[in-house]
């Protein structure tokens, strides 16, 4: 069925199946950068943002999306970059297979809570999993990014 | 020391701003548009033999292009370990086989248009299963009724204890010093034994393979592999191609941790692709990353330790029983770790003895994993140190530094045991351990906290500690090369076979390259790992890559800077010993030429030609790096609830490459190290199916578990390494879960012999205790 959505500012329509996730939509069109980690909502890496909110791509139908605003970390490249150099600074940029999702949820928590305490921040980004850099250095790089002092 | 300007300095990673900024960089985003879907139908039994195997309906279902059965692919043993050559691990595998060994386990492979018509046709493959007995204890597999091998063409390379009738993978025996005779005679003896689990990588990116055949037909393969260059030779090996006819690329990997030295799909992408002439790719399930790929060795580790009054250790025996699963992948090298990388830590032994066996069971096979036996080891050891120390009322720390390994010293240990085979003798030139020790006593203010503080009603937090060595590559044996082209401007094309898996050695070599040649990172291209590119290296493990890697784009470099030197010197017409360089411009006394002016004349007009060097490294020694950890952690009195407050470690690597990198390496492996420690629980149900395959029953850290991370370096330097830099990827991993299981105890006195260390497990040794 023919799907209509907006995808990182373009209007989009996609020939999906009834059963197709977001997830395997975006990456079959070309938009590699959102990752299948596992499948099953519970690693975070197929984070996108639907209407200025994040959710797992993998468990959307892109059916639901149909008529709704879909974003990438191809829409906020700007901030990716600003991000990966907070990043860079404090040694949290490993193998970055989490690292667009991670972009996509401080561009989110930013929207939501423009000032938020250390704890704030884990609390949002508990559901992100990652394996290389045991978290803190992630943590001190969003919260420099963020501009913020720890509170 | 000397004074660094790219080394030992901060700087940003090269491709991490590409990575966050969402470049179709990894191997599945490189598959080719319309490739082949392949997926694989898996074992539901541990232990089977397939009488018969029927394709015929499901190769009729529309959209199969191709199924692979172990009728129709080349019957080869071989070992999918991805190690050198001779490898050191049984060649027990086959592509396919008619009899399946874990639940898991590779049945039929189908190529299909897409993943559901691949699934649908997968449905209709009747296989007729002999259901067999299987092994799920891996106390019970050696000489057991059921022979998990009985075939007979498999074989090992070189001696290594096979004996595949007895459920026998590898075994491993050696001695110094009489150790029956040296316990007999301690004052003090501690005899405790300890077991560990399948920890499992949970690298986020999941394995993936792609093949396709290029303009010449020739086959390329790119793999989330950390060993490309092996990769290729066992393809060809296996599948009976030349060397010539295949080419391995390993675009950007997301965290390998060793589960990517072996192999995954690469055989089943290239057999369909050569049979097809279709591009086909292969991506793991999550299900499939944790129950049929490869985990840690899980062993049961016994030691005793016996001491004098005056505090020395007279000696130690350890006695170890390891899991290697269905296949021996890195049966031997994981459990001669046990012994090599732990041992040595306490030299002054008078006997130590260090042995065991390596058995086959039907559970998922086991494989290289950081660490490598190190963990494992380090577990049962410094569990058990702390034990000594208490029997003989000496504080843990006074007892590890009288007998820890200090510079200048040695170990028998390192000339007896390498990596499969004999070892190499060497001395300490680098060891600052008792400076870690002191320094991580400091900033953890132990004195201050040992053992153990009430900080609530039902609250207490308790200290422990431990010590860790580990290894920088496999002297003699592993090898890397590094090739740099001086480009016009006056920039370097670096080209390595170093395998930048996320830790970053892309980075490391860049700067060491423009260390040498006294320029700017932005001067440096790099490219690594694509067989028809960039010269050979063994690839990432064994904590090779700054070491063997480094060394090699450092002889490089030295290389490149002599041939500028002799081509500005011709240039200027002096002599090359009155030519100066700074990076950018080539003086001898008023005469002068920039590297820019002589780079783009050399490639237009002014004596042509390409100016290129490649050099080599192989290590003649494996340099350990040193670490002293010391953890902090608030536990709950009535539910055992617990949490990391804080954990130091202070690592002695010699020169930090780049800084940020290697605390990365660091903390990333400590948080690891907690997840085996505290709760990565590896779940099987009675018949042998893994239970715990997914993050929601595998619980690793997230980022609410992490305390406070303390991490420092030891001013260090290495005078065989790189800028006297030595290998960080795997040393970080090891001590956590020794020094969760001395916090418990100084907080409880109770010893937990298993890991994961459960509040579970804490309630019923303190219900034993009453």
């Amino acid at each position: 069925m023919l799907v209509k959505f907006n995808l990182n500012g373009l209007e989009k329509e996609v020939n999906v199946k009834a059963n197709e996730y977001l997830l395997d939509t975006l990456r079959s069109i070309g938009v590699k950068s959102v990752k299948k980690g596992c499948n099953a909502s519970s690693c975070g890496v197929c984070t996108v943002l639907l209407d200025d909110k994040p959710v797992l791509s993998c468990s959307i139908l892109t059916v639901r999306v149909a008529g709704h605003k879909v974003e990438t970390v191809e829409s906020i490249q700007e901030e990716a970059a600003k991000l990966s150099e907070c990043f860079s600074k404090e040694g949290a940029d490993q193998c970055g297979y989490c690292n667009a999702a991670f972009a996509l949820m401080v561009h989110a928590l930013r929207k939501e809570n423009p000032n938020p305490s250390a704890e704030e921040i884990k609390e949002y980004l508990k559901g992100n999993l990652c394996r290389c850099t045991g978290y803190q250095s992630q943590q001190k790089a969003i919260r420099a990014y963020l501009g913020g002092e720890e509170k | 020391m000397r004074k660094f300007k790219v080394v030992n300095n901060i700087t940003p990673s090269v491709d991490g701003k590409g990575i966050m900024m969402g470049r179709a960089v990894f191997t599945d985003d490189l598959a080719a548009q319309n490739s082949l879907v392949l997926k694989v139908l898996r074992s539901p039994h541990a232990f089977a033999h397939i009488r018969d195997i029927d394709t015929s309906e499901a190769e009729k279902y529309p959209g199969v292009a191709c199924i692979l059965t172990y009728k129709n692919v080349p019957h080869v043993p071989f070992t999918r370990a991805g190690q050198g050559y001779p490898e050191p691990s049984p060649h027990d595998k086959f592509v396919l086989d008619e009899y399946v060994r874990y639940v898991g386990d590779e049945v039929a492979v189908v190529a299909a248009e897409d993943e559901e018509t691949a699934l649908e046709a997968m449905k209709l493959i009747k296989v007729d299963y002999e259901v067999l007995e299987p092994v799920l204890d891996f106390e019970k597999a050696m000489d057991n009724e059921s022979v998990i091998h009985p075939e007979d063409k498999i074989h090992e390379m070189f001696p290594i204890g096979f004996e595949p009738k007895r459920n026998i993978a590898t075994a491993y025996e050696m001695e110094v010093g009489n150790v029956e005779e040296e316990l007999a005679k301690c004052d003090y003896v501690v005899d405790e034994t300890f077991y560990t689990q399948a920890q499992a990588h949970a690298m986020m990116e999941p394995h993936a393979s792609n093949a396709r055949l290029d303009e010449h037909n020739r086959l390329v393969v790119y793999s989330t592999t950390q060993t490309p260059f092996h990769m290729r030779r066992i393809i060809c090996k296996t599948l009976g191609l030349p060397v010539d006819k295949v080419r391995v690329i390993k675009p950007r990997v997301g965290g390998g941790f060793g589960g990517k030295q072996a192999f995954h799909g690469e055989m089943f992408v290239s057999l369909v692709t050569l049979r097809t002439n279709r591009p086909s790719k292969l991506v793991y399930t999550r299900e499939e990353v944790f129950g049929s790929s490869y985990t840690r060795h899980p062993m049961r580790i016994a030691l005793r330790i016996g001491a004098n009054k005056d505090g020395k250790i007279q000696a130690i025996d350890c006695r170890a029983l390891s899991d290697t699963g269905a296949y021996g992948e890195h049966a031997l090298t994981v459990f001669m770790i046990v012994g090599s990388k732990v041992l040595p830590l306490y030299n002054k032994v008078k006997a130590v003895r260090f042995g065991g066996k390596v058995v086959y069971t039907n559970h998922v096979p086991a494989g290289a994993y950081r660490g490598y036996g190190a963990i494992q080891g380090n577990y049962a050891l410094e569990s058990t140190i702390d034990m000594l120390a208490k029997k003989m009322g000496m504080d843990p720390i006074e007892l590890r530094e009288i007998n820890s390994m200090k510079e200048k010293e040695t170990s028998p240990i390192f000339e007896i045991m390498g990596e499969g085979t004999e070892g190499t003798a060497m001395i300490m030139e680098s060891c600052k351990l008792p400076y870690c020790i002191k320094r991580g006593r400091e900033l953890m203010n132990w004195d201050e906290k040992y053992p153990v503080k009430q900080v609530g009603p039902h609250k207490v937090r308790s200290v422990g500690c431990a010590i860790a060595m580990q290894g920088s590559g496999i002297p003699f044996l592993d090898m890397g090369s590094c090739t740099i082209k001086l480009n016009d401007g006056g920039s370097y094309m670096v080209t390595v076979g170093a395998t930048d898996i996320g830790q970053g050695s892309d980075t490391i070599i860049s700067q060491i390259v423009a260390e040498e040649l006294g320029t700017t990172m932005d001067k440096i291209i790099i490219y690594s790992s694509d067989t028809d590119l960039t010269p050979y290296d063994c690839g990432a493990y064994a904590s090779s890559t700054t070491y063997v890697s480094g060394n090699a784009a450092y002889n490089a470099a030295v290389k490149m800077r002599e041939r500028l030197i002799k081509e500005a010197a011709q240039e200027l017409k002096v002599k090359p010993d009155l030519v100066e360089f700074d990076g950018k411009t080539f003086t001898s006394g008023d005469k002068s030429v920039t590297l820019e002016d002589l780079s783009t004349g050399r490639l237009y007009n002014n004596d042509t030609h390409q100016i290129a060097v490649t050099e080599s490294f192989h290590g003649h020694v494996s340099p350990p790096p040193f670490m002293a950890a010391f953890g902090e952690f608030e536990f709950d009195t009535e539910t055992y609830e617990y949490k990391m407050v804080k954990y130091v470690t202070i690592t002695d690597c010699g020169t930090t490459i780049n800084p940020m990198l290697a605390r990365g390496q660091v903390e990333g492996g400590v948080i690891q190290g907690y997840g085996m420690a505290s709760s990565e629980e590896v779940l099987y149900t009675p018949n042998g199916k893994l239970v715990s395959d997914n993050f929601d029953m595998y619980h690793i850290p997230t980022v609410k578990e992490v305390g406070e991370l303390v991490t420092e370096f030891a001013d260090s330097y290495e005078p065989t390494g790189p800028f006297g830099a030595k290998s960080v990827g795997e040393i970080g991993i090891d001590t956590p879960p020794a020094v969760l299981c001395n916090a418990v105890y100084n907080a409880f006195g109770v010893r937990i012999h298993s890991l994961p260390i459960t509040p579970q497990k804490i309630f019923e040794a303190m219900k034993e205790k009453k």
